[in-house]
């Protein structure tokens, strides 16, 4: 369970979370929605530690993320993330760069690793890629390779920041059919997303972001269908 | 014009001269490149203001021409270190291979700190959400990525350190071009002695500089 509890947090003067609540229970596929600059980012690079927080706490599992003592590696092999941007190692083949984090993190040997990772990049359909340099992967297939390296380190969250969204639009459905799969297996997901229909589809719930502000969560049918929120109409009426 | 007094003596003493070269060079090469990394993360780490008193004291081993470096890091070894600390007279290849190794780690500093920020700041954030520690990030991703930033720069650095370690000459260390010119002295043959001399240099610098294209057309595979 990720529980958000009160979270403030500001870069310098620009106060980018305004006191988020939220929680998020296993198995539960969240997805976030919100204009740019709502500070959708920060607060998944919050729940990972990767930036700390001002007031509030975030606890994962029972852990609190931003406590003193809490070993920050150890939390991340729980929380997987994938970025916008494309984030393969280019010096190390697609499966040398599964298997990495496996070795050096969670001390698998090479061969279980090796075997993980072969398992992880089938399951998102690039079994034939294994020795490939990932300079020669287009954008969908990077994107599913960061998915596959997230997986191998067996998270209980995967948390995703528009993944698709510095992907040519051809290449989009095929991220999206990997994340659908990952639903339906029931990982637990937070999905940041322009998508409207893919967030229709599989979503348990749809939060709105506004200026740091969570302004309205719902399941879809009631936040697409019946917006309360003024500026969720204002913004759901620009996507159409 | 080639019918001269050289023997197989002479020819001997330019190979100990080359010899001699290519062993202050590999010393303060090594030396130098490891302090050079150690440095340049060091100033990465810090950040350009906590950073400035190192920086500065590389720039100075920088700035300063080696000739000057060499005779003054001799006179301060052997006219103030020696009698303070009562130990016996420090010899020119020491020195030598101290302030060629100084000044290479200042120049190598310098290239590590390049290749370090040529890094994409989202493939570290990459590798650290994946549980990976500082150092695991550094080792496994930063540094060969950074390598194959730097090693074009690093291979220009150790060839000029190489030709550089002439000057060496000054703290009585018989390097390369010190034999040449003591057979110039001796025996009037300047242009043939610097050829084979010359040709040394080279000897010593090709396999240098073929290994460093070698690896860049490895790496830019992937
Ligand atoms: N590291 C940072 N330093 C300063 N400002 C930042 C930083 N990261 C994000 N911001 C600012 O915080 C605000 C929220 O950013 P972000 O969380 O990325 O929004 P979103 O993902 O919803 O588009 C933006 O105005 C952005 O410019
Ligand atoms: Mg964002």
């Amino acid at each position: 369970m990720i529980e958000i509890e009160n979270v403030r947090k500001s870069f310098g003067p620009l106060e980018v979370l305004k006191g988020i609540n939220l929680t998020v229970s296993k198995g539960e596929v969240l997805t976030v929605i919100g204009g740019s600059g709502s500070g959708k980012s920060t607060l998944l690079t919050c729940i990972n530690g990767l930036e700390p927080i001002d007031s509030g706490r975030i606890k994962v599992d029972g852990t609190e993320v931003h406590a003193k003592g809490t070993n920050l590696n150890k939390l991340r092999e729980k929380i997987g993330i994938v970025f916008q941007q494309w984030n393969a190692f280019p010096h190390l083949t697609v499966q040398e760069n599964v298997m990495l984090a496996q070795v050096k993190v969670l001390k698998r040997s090479k061969a279980e690793a090796a075997a993980e990772a072969e398992k992880q990049l089938k399951h998102v359909g690039l079994g034939d890629k294994l020795s490939v340099y990932p300079g020669r992967l287009s954008g969908g297939q990077q994107q599913r390779m960061a998915i596959a390296r997230a997986l191998a380190m067996s998270p209980n969250y995967m948390l995703f920041d528009e993944v698709t969204s510095a992907l040519d639009p051809q290449l989009v459905g095929e991220v999206l059919d990997t994340l659908r799969m990952l639903a339906s297996e029931g990982m637990t997901m937070i999905c940041v997303t322009h998508e409207m229909k893919f967030a229709r589809e599989v979503s348990d719930r749809v939060a709105f972001f506004h200026k740091g502000v969570m302004a309205e969560i719902a399941p879809p049918e009631e936040l697409f269908g019946a917006p309360k929120d003024p500026e969720l109409q204002k913004f759901l009426a620009a996507t159409h | 014009m080639f019918n001269t007094g050289l023997t197989s003596n002479d020819l001997w003493l330019l190979a100990q001269g080359a010899g001699m070269t290519l062993l202050v060079t590999a010393i303060a090469v090594s030396l130098g490149t490891i302090l050079g990394i150690i440095f340049g993360v060091l100033r990465y780490q810090l950040g350009p203001w906590w950073a400035l008193p190192l920086t500065f004291v590389l720039d100075v081993f920088r700035s300063i021409p080696l000739l000057i470096q060499l005779i003054l890091a001799n006179a301060f070894v052997n006219m103030i270190l020696v009698p303070t600390l009562k130990i016996g007279k420090v010899s020119g290849f020491t020195v030598a291979c101290g302030v060629l190794a100084m000044y290479t780690a200042a120049y190598c500093s310098e290239i590590v700190r390049g290749g370090i920020e040529a890094v994409p700041a989202n493939l570290r954030r990459a590798s650290r959400s994946l549980g990976m520690s500082w150092g695991q990030d550094m080792w496994n991703i930063v540094m060969p990525l950074a390598t194959r930033v730097a090693l074009p720069s690093w291979i220009g650095l150790a060839l000029g350190v190489m030709k550089d370690s002439a000057l060496v000459y000054i703290v009585q260390v018989p390097e390369l071009l010190k034999n040449t010119q003591i057979l110039i002295t001796r025996l009037q043959e300047p242009l043939l002695l610097l050829m084979i001399c010359g040709l040394f240099y080279f000897l010593i610098s090709f396999p240098i500089a073929r290994f460093g294209g070698y690896l860049e057309k490895r790496w830019s595979n992937d």
